[in-house]
């Protein structure tokens, strides 16, 4: 039965997602949207299972796929796995239900795009063979990008090309990596009873990535670190986040801010660093140096973006660059900061991103110059922003906070200097993110603003949870930080700290 | 009694929650009875503890909640400290705040975000307790990042306005750079330390033989620790949010922008006073900013002409001559001084407000004049709250700036003689603001004249409360010298301080100096009394309009010396220019330009090999045809 | 001994390179598409041939097995690829292969 649990967060949304491609109907937003709150129950049950059973967690599913080269469907939720999967469970929901409003053309395919996005995103998160981990990596790519292709806005053919295009050049560096450790998976001769045979099972590549030679190992760092920092991103690949996150339509944007970015930095977690600890030691320093560059630089940037969705990609660029930091620190600190603040970055990034699309949705302009005064008229609406960006800003009592935190905590430990920039984003931070709430919400109304709609109620149904759930993990992150600790502990003994 | 101190945070949150959530459905009576019932029942809770605590020596510690963060070696629980320094915070907050609510109920009462201005109240009296009850650095960070919110919301109160709207934002901002540096010294805290608890820490640092005296981490501690306490209670280099911030409501200027909030960082310093013992290097740093900042203030509030202002200058500078007393080991003093402060700052803030209420919005003290008739009680308190702040005995503000100055005299006597000046400034600004408001005759309109009436009773009791506190504040700590055992409150405070006092060089100034301390001081402050008067009682003294020639020193302080337009200059104006430089340049021209560019090349290679597909069969099989040949030939040789 | 064994192996070798060659030639250097096609059919057909020598003299029917295969698909071809002949015939009113040059850059 425990087994059948992640088989089923896998296969439910997919299943649901074919049913929605057979009714083609009103009703399909409301299908989407009930299928989406059951794998969230269904996520909620795995919780709690894993709870009960933190010492011997037993959510796995192990059978043989292709076995001439040794490719199990090997699925386990694990400590760090159970928190990107409720994450993902959590966000689905609320997305669904932000595109309520806004009719797309051919809702059953829109939706049941993201249904399926959802099951690769569940297969990446839990897969625990390498070949498989690689099919849900790219099937993760392939209806987010019809999603920006068909609903998309502005120049969107061009930048959804390049967006697939990047993506799909680090994924292939990955690929490369992959296949090169596999040759050295599997031991003893044919025939004799210590044979071993070949095999992408992540044991078995951890093992064969010990047992590389550091330069090897820095080769195979190379490989890997590109497919995750592109996907994250990482300064300097970058550059196709704010156009993609400008260009999507917001469900989308807020998959890949949301969700999708989490695929990089779980991949830190979980393949890169047990995978090569000699090749992760031997260049964390320049994933470092990037990460904490690409803080300062993106802040600096959304300083000065006049376009709100441009401006919250910038600030996502320089949250991930923190997250990344942490990680690579290989404090338990760091990474436990960086996993909370995975999960609160994705609400919150999200409800900011709801936020642009709500004030286009009624004034027709993102143009920070263009907007003022929202507060007079809808101030329910600018308490919850405020709160939502509050926690963006990572002021305490926030789960921004508890993240930021023990991400600059790791970094410390790690280098003076290194915290001291990565700092920064709490100063730069409050300065794009006021200075954005100001021009928008604050100041005398103008014709643009004049008739702001007061918020429906599918908006409020998900705004006040974001912000209900914003508090309540920045009072109380216990049962989060708990479920993952074990699991990082081990991430962190195989990769070998830095004390 | 003290395991029930969580209420006293409890309920501001309360009353916070309930007002935000259901403030628009609530009369304006209820939300008042809300905003000030919570913050009233704080105020009993935190007399029962203070009198728990003063009453059973050794009855303190810390009471935990629940674990919050904890990864790795790190924890930090949500716990409770009770002790003589945070129970007499608790005291000052909790009664201050109680007497500010009262008052706005009478100040906002025509405003339209009355509801929502008790909500931000009730919530910054939430993170002030915080901020002094936790028993770690993380619940104070905790505490002291919400009140920087509070007081970004309360700055910004009136959000139409676009320039309060900066100011709200440069409030914040300055303090997040502060902030930063308080979050620094908590990490290396943690690092060295291993903990972020107050116990473990202090212990650590106080054993003997830990090697923590005067070494450059304790320092390093020290100093960042410091910045934080720069950016919150307004030093230098990050002063200039304080005077902006008088852009919020009259009672929020009394209890955030000089009673309580801007003494955060005279607390954390008090908190720390070990550690601060120990690095005689930042002792010295403090005491420097301090008086510096002190006394550059003054100077600045000599020739300000608003009269919230004037007000913030000064206490700008009062709280320089508090971390001038911390920075000479005054611990006991500096709390005590904000402490008395506390009392006649907010006391002068509210009859500043009463006096611009009734001149319906006017701040500007040229424009006053002779209201001494009109508002007989807010002049009277007023008047207390001058000689107070003066430092004229036997009034509050006598004792607390005596016992720093005696402290600065034992430890420096430059440092004592630059406070003697700053407190003579202070005297002398603070008079010439009363002889402006309140003497001469009326130089505003006639319309406003005519509307000048003296404050209702929910304004003028509060006044009086203050005022007497103003004037019997001060007998809480009596010196040693006139009767022993007279300073109660030292005695009080002694187990927060012991292990500092312990390693402080301690020689106590003969009698006879510090009767000539004493009265070199008051001296002071009566003679500068009887300039202002004499000065400022001449019509023709009246300050110069703006457009008037005045000569070039005046007019350099007059305009804050110009830092505000140095810091736009240095810093965010070359921090646009660098953001516009990255993304313009950097980000468009150069990173994208690679990632295109490689894409491009892509193309034009396409571009050039295409040509290979010229349609033409027979071409086709030729190629194919030679190929086969050509690879056959290699293999065979 | 059967008849064809009595020939020696490199007589078929031969013979076989010489009709490819006219094959490959002709493909070549033709520009009637028909042409081509009966070209394409003698290069199969040299193949065939060699493959029915080799499979006699080494006794393996392996070699024969390809050749029906090889028939077949020739067939196939050959019917597809008249049909598509006819079909240009009829549209372009020739069967002349350098006037099909538009599937280029």
């Amino acid at each position: 039965m425990k087994n059948m649990i992640v088989l089923g967060l896998i296969a439910f949304p997919f299943l649901a997602a074919l049913l929605l491609l057979f009714t083609k109907s009103e009703g399909a937003k409301k299908i989407a949207f009930a299928a989406s709150v059951i794998e969230f129950a269904l996520a909620v049950f795995a919780f709690a299972q894993l709870k009960q059973n933190a010492v011997h967690p037993e959510l796995a599913l192990n059978v043989p796929w292709i076995k001439t080269i040794g490719v199990n469907f090997h699925v386990a939720i694990d400590g760090i796995s159970m928190l990107m999967v409720l994450l993902t469970a959590l966000l689905v929901p609320f997305i669904i239900l932000s595109s309520f409003r806004s009719n797309h053309e051919n809702p059953s395919l829109f939706y049941s795009l993201i249904l399926i996005m959802q099951m690769a995103l569940t297969g990446v998160f839990t897969a625990m063979d390498g070949f498989l981990f690689y099919v849900f990596w790219e099937l993760a790519l392939i209806p987010i990008w019809f999603i920006c292709l068909m609903w998309g806005s502005g120049d969107r053919a061009r930048i959804t090309l390049k967006f697939f295009i990047y993506t799909l050049v680090g994924s292939l560096f990955m690929l490369a990596g992959l296949i090169y450790l596999y040759q050295f998976t599997g031991s003893g001769e044919i025939g004799t009873k210590e044979f071993v045979g070949r095999s992408f099972d992540i044991k078995a590549l951890y093992a064969a990535g010990a047992s590389l030679d550091p330069g090897q190992q820095g080769w195979i760092f190379w490989a890997f670190f590109l497919a995750f920092a592109i996907k994250m991103p990482v300064f300097p690949f970058h550059t196709w986040q704010p156009d993609t996150y400008v260009a999507a339509p917001t469900a989308g944007t807020m998959l890949l801010s949301g969700i999708m970015l989490k695929m990089g930095t779980y991949g830190l977690i979980r393949w890169l660093l047990p995978l090569v600890p000699a090749g992760v030691h031997a260049w964390m320093d320049t994933a470092i140096i990037l990460s904490v560059i690409g803080i300062v630089y993106a802040s600096c940037i959304a300083i000065v973006q006049k376009d709100l969705k441009r401006l919250i990609a910038y600030s996502s660029i320089a949250h991930v660059g923190l997250i990344s930091a942490g990680i690579f620190t290989l404090t338990a600190e760091g990474i436990q900061g960086g996993l909370m603040q995975m999960i609160s970055h994705g609400i919150n990034v999200v409800g900011l991103f709801f936020i642009a699309e709500i004030i286009l949705s009624r004034t027709s302009t993102r143009q920070l110059a263009e907007l003022g005064g929202i507060r007079n008229v809808e101030p329910q609406f600018a308490v919850l922003f405020l709160i939502v960006l509050l926690g963006s800003v990572a002021l305490p009592l926030t789960s921004g906070f508890v993240g930021e935190f023990l991400l600059i905590n790791g970094i410390y430990q790690y280098s003076t200097w290194a915290a001291l920039f990565a700092g920064l984003t709490v100063i730069l931070g409050a300065v794009y993110m006021l200075r954005s709430y100001q021009r928008v919400m604050l100041g005398e109304t103008n014709s643009v603003t004049a008739g702001f709609a007061p918020l429906t109620f599918h908006e409020k149904a998900v705004l006040i949870p974001i912000v209900i759930l914003i508090i309540a993990l920045g009072v109380y992150p216990k049962p989060l930080m708990e479920i993952a600790e074990p699991a990082v502990k081990q991430i962190i003994s195989i990769a070998g700290g830095i004390k | 009694m003290i395991e029930l101190v969580w209420l006293v945070p409890l309920l501001p949150l309360l009353g916070w929650l309930i007002i935000g959530l259901f403030g628009k459905r609530l009369s304006k009576a209820l939300v008042g009875a809300i905003g000030c019932g919570s913050v009233l029942g704080a105020f009993g809770v935190s007399i029962a503890v203070f009198v728990a605590v003063a009453g059973h020596r050794g009855e303190f510690g810390s009471i935990k909640l629940f674990d919050w963060i904890q990864a790795g070696d790190f924890t930090a629980s949500f716990s409770f400290l009770v002790d003589p320094l945070s129970s007499l915070f608790l005291l000052i907050i909790t009664g201050v705040g109680f007497l500010i609510h009262v008052y706005s109920t009478g100040y906002m009462k025509e405003d339209e975000g009355y509801a929502r201005f008790f909500a931000y109240l009730n919530l910054f009296v939430f993170f002030m307790l915080l901020l002094v009850l936790g028993d770690n650095y993380l619940i104070m960070f905790v505490g002291w990042e919400g009140v920087g919110l509070c007081s970004y919301l309360l700055i910004g109160f009136w959000f139409k306005n676009t320039d309060y709207n900066k100011a709200a934002r440069k409030a914040f901002i300055m303090n997040r750079i502060g902030d930063l540096g308080f979050l620094l010294g908590i990490l290396l805290i943690f690092v060295t330390f291993g903990s972020v608890s107050y116990e473990s820490v202090f212990d650590t640092a106080a054993s003997p033989g830990a090697g923590f005296s005067n070494n450059a981490v304790t320092t390093a501690i020290c100093l960042l620790l410091f910045v934080g306490a720069m950016g919150k209670s307004a030093q230098i280099p990050l002063y200039t949010w304080l005077p902006d911030a008088m852009a919020g409501p009259t009672p929020v200027s009394a209890l955030i922008h000089a009673a309580t909030m801007v003494t955060a960082g005279i607390y954390m310093i008090a908190r720390s006073n070990i550690l601060y013992t120990l690095s005689e290097t930042a002792m010295t740093v403090v005491a420097t900013i301090g008086i510096l900042t002190a006394l550059f203030a003054a100077t600045i509030g000599i020739f300000q002409n608003d009269i919230k202002k004037v007000l913030a200058y000064s206490t700008v500078s009062q709280l320089g001559l508090m971390f001038l007393g911390l920075g000479v080991g005054a611990y006991t003093g500096a709390v005590f001084h904000v402490m008395t402060h506390a009392f006649f700052k907010a006391l002068l803030f509210l009859a500043a407000g009463s006096v611009i209420h009734a001149m319906h919005h006017e701040q500007d003290i040229r424009r006053m004049g002779g209201l001494k008739k009109y508002l007989p009680v807010t002049f009277a308190t007023f008047f207390i709250g001058t000689i107070a702040i003066s430092g004229i005995p036997p009034f509050a503000g006598f004792f607390s700036k005596d016992e720093i100055l005696a402290h600065a005299y034992m430890h420096n006597k430059f440092f004592w003689f630059l406070g003697v000046l700053t407190s003579m400034m202070t005297a002398f600004y603070m008079f010439r603001l009363l002889y402006l408001t309140f003497y001469g005759e009326f130089r505003g309109t006639e319309e406003q004249e005519h509307h000048l009436h003296e404050s209702p009773k929910s304004m003028t009791v509060p006044l009086m409360v203050l005022a007497g506190l103003s004037v019997a504040g001060g007998f809480l700590g009596v010196p040693e010298l006139f009767a022993h055992g007279a300073h109660w409150l030292h005695g009080f405070l002694e187990p927060s301080f012991e292990r500092s006092a312990m390693r402080m060089y301690t020689s106590h100034a003969s009698h006879a100096e510090e009767y000539a301390i004493m009265g070199f001081a008051v001296l002071g402050a009566v003679a500068m009394w009887y300039l202002a008067k004499k000065h400022y009682s001449e019509p023709d003294n009246v300050p110069a309009e703006d457009d008037e020639e005045v000569n070039p020193v005046q007019k350099v302080i007059y305009n804050k010396y110009y830092v505000d337009e140095f810091y736009e200059a240095v810093i965010t104006k070359p921090l646009n220019r660098i953001s516009e430089f990255f993304y313009g340049i950097v980000e468009l021209r150069f990173v994208d330009a690679i990632v295109n560019g490689i894409g491009d090349t892509v193309k034009w290679l396409a571009g050039i090999f295409r040509l290979a597909q010229t349609g033409n069969i027979g071409f086709y099989i030729f190629a194919m045809v030679i190929s086969i040949v050509v690879i056959l030939f290699i293999k065979i040789m | 001994m059967s008849a064809i064994q009595v020939i020696p192996v490199h007589y078929y070798i031969l013979l076989s390179v010489v009709l490819f060659s006219i094959g490959v030639l002709g493909v070549l250097f033709r520009r009637n598409a028909i042409i081509i096609f009966m070209c394409i059919e003698l290069m199969l057909n040299a193949a065939n041939l060699l493959l029915v020598a080799f499979s006699s003299y080494f006794s393996d029917a392996g070699g024969q097995v390809f050749v029906f295969f090889i028939m077949a698909v020739a067939a196939a071809e050959v019917a597809v690829g008249l049909a598509i002949l006819t079909m240009i015939f009829r549209n372009t009113r020739s069967t002349d292969i350098d006037f099909l040059n538009k599937l280029k850059w």
